[in-house]
């Protein structure tokens, strides 16, 4: 994945940039950032081989904060710039930073594509469900009949989940974290950055100016615990009060709330993180009636897609040596004329 | 060259000598009249012959069959002289069915030679091609032209009989048969097409036999048969000597990107979305992945455009082509370049539009689109090739500009170029300029957009180099350091070092060649493919004696420094185009000179007729 330059110690310090960091005062992003720049330690990779690439909006203005290579880009484009990147170097570490609404509206596209190639880079979505940097315009994630900027009568657009996007388009790490939880942001971020191929991270992020608590029921220390649904590897799927445990358990393919002491042990659902189409399931599980899923959804294996290319570049010059342009242009029919 | 192969024994014809003809097939999509007329180029150019192609096919891949437009026909024109476009009016046409016939029999000079393949002529094809009767039966048709009927399909069954094949695969075989009729016509050796049938159907031997004998039959029978009286043969052209192959402009432009590859040292990142005319670059740089050119087929044009762009970030260059509304979808892209100050190549194989338009014809419809076409002040590079060979000189070129002043670069070819070929001298690759490549490692004083007294290129600071860490974007940046910056007296400045940089490449441009008198009545001004038709209607017109002379421009932005100069010593400039008139919009507006512009916009290439009409009209209106 990256070179095998051994990287210096490094510290959260070493990865902060020297510009002024311009979110709004309570923005999700300050949280955010300061979680990323603390994993970047552990990576083990020289900082000059990573590179933070982003689009437009709010949470696209990330690289210029990171003391990395960085390029601000052009609205949800920057899946196919950081494909481009890894094609011609594929010994960078390469993240996309995006939003739901350049990631999964002006950026559906190429969001699809990068996940579906399993280009390997790691994609971090801050999810606020509104357009900040365009002033409050609802975003392909708010929910249906909100009102807003653009929407005084409320959305007629149904919401996109982005997790359930993503697995959909064959994503090979799926996951999902929250801002007000920085050290769970860092666990899943390592995770992801470490993942062969592309990784897909879902961070729920809070718009304090145009869409403030839009995630409240995972902040509040109350509603939390009958809403967040943490996910560990081979445990069975358990939330709610410690006196009265909530687990899921599947009828048939429907998946459904239970009492943990009303049930056998062995009826509950067990996450299995190395199982698509279980993950499609948690991904799709429904706020209020279910509890968020939050951790790690999927992370299966498959070919990357410029290891590919790479090989077949590799065993093209292995078969018939490095390509010799005056042999090339001598190729085929040719005539001489004296 | 070499000498046809002929069957022995046969009558000796008379031999007549031309300096050149121009010839057509033409028939059914499924007639393959591609084929055909690629093979008799290649025999033509063995014989010697300079020569000028042009394809022309349907849109539709699979167009009904005996449509009128599903016609699909191949043109040349060949000369023992110079020969500059493929023709406008034909010497002989020879069509497969009656929707052929009734497509381009208007192209026909009086007394041409018109062999037609009398088996398709019958009820259901004629009724197709909107036929009430038979034309063959027209006395009138033997009267206007040298009529030969042949039935090819016949006596290429005939030829076939004994094979193990049946009879449509039998059938296929027919415009072998025409192929070797013609090549009889016109004294072209058939060893080239013999060598090619055998490469073509290696893996099917009775193809091989079979294509053989429709071949040696048709040229058998211009031999042998009654009808024809006379044949003819043209003299080797005096060309340069060298090793020569045939070259077409899509494969010249991904030829020129592989070898500024090679010369440069650097990976080349080829970004496509399939788009006719475009995609045989990318179908021919994908084969040569032994150059170290990685291509990725982008999920939009977009995408494609975007992708270039981080790997020039990376540190290699990135090249892209595309057409029509395709490079519309790449302005965003190209912008961020532009912004970024980023080294990539966009070539435009322009095609009839606006929108879908007309895909697989020509045009050069977009050259105000390169130049303006984008939002606020973004200046780029422009070049436009001339003919199907100078597409690998021009990609050359267009890749060396890139990576010598750190900005983007478009291409205008166009659908004509990029189909028709000719014969291509093959270049000393070490005698081309060479690309140097530097990057920035020094950390000391780096800054993002610093800036190179000559070229005014910003430091190219790949990923991966320690100490170097930094951030760039498409919002303004501040003079030298690169942050973001929204003040105005800094973007008034960066606005006009973008605008000089690419204003600097003029010091790239060699002086302007000048076909003809200087000073003089009349100067012709063109670009891009229209190079043959304009250049072969200037030469007649100066053999008539008139005061013309004609400036081809390879650098549209910035334009030679000299053009000036050389247009204020006529008394009035023409330009010919295929669009409404955009570079005479710009030489307007320049150079403050009086200059007309000859335009069609009919799919087609312009004609050294019209062209040279529009000459004759300017200089009578200077009596």
């Amino acid at each position: 994945m990256t070179t095998g330059t051994e990287a210096p110690k490094y510290t959260k310090k070493d990865f902060e940039s020297d510009q002024d960091v311009r979110w709004c005062p309570g923005c999700g992003d300050y949280a955010i950032l300061s979680a990323i720049q603390k994993t970047m330690p552990d990576l083990g990779v020289p900082r000059e081989n990573i590179v933070f690439i982003s689009g437009i909006g709010c949470s696209s203005r990330f690289p210029y904060y990171m003391n990395t290579y960085g390029f601000h880009t052009i609205h949800g484009r920057a899946p196919a710039i950081a494909t481009g990147l890894r094609i011609a170097r594929p010994d960078l570490k390469v993240f996309v930073v995006t939003g739901d609404g350049d990631g999964l509206s002006i950026g559906g596209n190429h969001l699809l594509h990068v996940l579906r190639r399993n280009v390997n880079v790691t994609i971090l979505l801050f999810n606020n469900k509104v357009y900040g940097l365009t002033k409050g315009q609802y975003s392909p994630t708010t929910e249906f009949g909100k009102v807003g900027k653009s929407t005084p009568f409320g959305s007629p657009d149904r919401p996109v989940s982005p997790c359930l996007f993503a697995l959909a388009s064959g994503a090979t790490f799926v996951a999902r974290t929250v801002d007000r939880n920085v050290a769970h942001i860092e666990e899943v971020v390592r995770r992801a950055a470490l993942h062969r191929g592309a990784a897909f991270v879902e961070i729920l992020q809070n718009c304090n100016i145009y869409n403030d608590l839009a995630w409240n029921v995972l902040y509040d220390r109350e509603s939390k615990i009958m809403h967040e649904l943490r996910l560990q590897q081979g445990k069975p799927l358990i939330f709610g009060p410690m006196d009265d445990r909530r687990g899921l358990a599947l009828d048939g393919v429907k998946p459904k709330v239970v009492r943990v002491k009303e049930v056998p042990a062995e009826k509950l659902w067990v996450h299995d993180e190395t199982d698509p189409g279980a993950a499609l399931a948690l991904a799709g599980l429904q706020s209020p009636q279910f509890p968020t899923p939050i951790g790690v959804l999927a992370a299966t294996e498959a070919p990357v897609y410029e290891e590919i290319l790479l090989q077949q570049e590799q065993k093209a010059i292995a078969d018939r040596g490095v390509g010799d342009i005056e042999h090339l242009l001598r190729s085929g029919d040719t005539w001489r004329i004296d | 060259m070499s000498n046809p192969v002929g069957t022995a024994g046969a009558v000796t014809k008379k031999r007549r000598e031309l300096d050149r003809a121009v010839v057509r097939f033409a028939g059914d999509s499924g007639d393959g009249m591609q084929v055909t007329g690629e093979q008799f180029t290649i025999e033509t150019a063995w014989a010697g012959s300079d020569l000028a192609t042009l394809p022309n096919f349907p849109a539709e891949i699979r167009a009904p069959a005996g449509t009128l437009f599903g016609v699909s026909s191949y043109q040349l024109q060949f000369g023992s002289q110079r020969v500059y476009t493929p023709g406008d009016r034909l010497d002989c046409l020879v069509v497969m069915n009656p929707a052929a016939l009734k497509v381009h029999l208007g192209d026909l000079k009086p007394g041409g030679l018109l062999v037609v393949n009398t088996e398709a002529f019958e009820k259901r094809n004629l009724d197709k091609a909107g036929y009430s009767a038979n034309p063959l039966d027209d006395p009138s048709l033997a009267e206007r032209y040298r009529l030969h009927k042949v039935d090819m399909t016949g006596l290429t069954m005939q030829a076939l009989q004994d094979l193990q094949l049946n009879a449509k695969e039998k059938g296929r075989c027919k415009n072998f048969f025409a192929l070797g009729l013609v090549s009889w016509i016109y004294t072209r050796p058939l060893e080239p097409t013999l060598q090619s049938i055998k490469k073509r159907f290696a893996k099917n031997p009775v193809f091989i036999e079979a294509n053989t004998r429709a071949l040696k039959a048709g040229h058998a029978f211009g031999e042998t048969a009654e009808i024809f009286s006379e044949h003819y043969s043209i003299e080797a052209a005096e060309m340069p000597p060298g090793v020569y192959r045939a070259m077409t402009g899509n494969r010249a432009l991904a030829w020129g990107i592989l070898a500024a590859g090679a010369r440069s040292g650097l990976t080349v990142v080829y970004g496509a979305y399939p788009i006719t005319p475009a995609s045989e670059i990318l179908h021919e740089i994908s084969l040569h992945k032994r150059f170290r050119v990685r291509t990725i087929q982008a999920e939009d044009e977009i995408a494609a455009v975007g992708a270039i762009i981080g790997a020039a970030f990376g540190g290699t260059i990135g090249v892209a082509a595309t057409s029509g509304p395709g490079i519309a979808l790449k302005s965003e892209g190209i912008a961020l370049a532009v912004m970024a100050e980023l080294p990539i190549v966009v070539f435009n194989i322009q095609r009839g539009g606006p929108s879908t338009g007309l895909p697989t014809k020509t045009e050069q419809g977009d050259l105000l689109q390169a130049l303006y076409g984008r939002n606020s002040e973004c200046p780029v590079v422009v070049l436009a090739p001339r003919t199907p060979g100078d597409c690998f000189f021009v990609a050359y070129e267009a890749i060396r500009m890139a990576l010598k002043y750190m900005v983007p670069v478009l291409v205008l070819s166009d659908g004509y170029l990029a189909n028709g070929s000719e014969p291509w001298l093959i270049p000393d690759v070490n005698a081309l300029p060479e690309i140097p490549v530097s990057f920035r490692t020094e950390k000391e004083g780096y800054f993002p957009y610093l800036r190179d007294p000559t070229t005014l290129a910003r430091p190219w600071a790949r990923p991966g180099t320690p100490g170097l860490e930094h951030r760039i974007g498409g919002l303004e940046k501040e003079h030298i350091t690169g942050n973001v910056n929204y003040e105005a007296a800094n973007h008034e400045l960066m606005t006009k070092l973008r605008a000089e940089k690419v204003r600097r490449v003029a010091q790239e441009i060699p002086a302007t060649m000048v076909n003809g008198p200087t000073p003089g009545d009349l100067l012709v001004v063109g670009w891009g493919g229209t190079y043959g038709a304009i250049t072969a209607a200037v030469e007649d017109a100066q053999r008539e004696g008139k005061s013309v002379a004609s400036v081809h421009l390879r650098y549209l932005n910035p334009l030679p420094p000299d053009l000036g100069q050389i247009l204020k010593q006529y008394r009035r400039v023409l330009v010919p185009e295929i669009n409404l008139g955009q570079l005479v919009r710009v030489l307007r507006a320049e150079y403050l000179v009086d200059a007309v512009g000859f335009n069609q916009v009919r799919g087609q290439p312009l004609s050294t007729q019209d062209i040279h009409d529009a000459i004759d009209q300017v200089l009578e209106e200077l009596q």
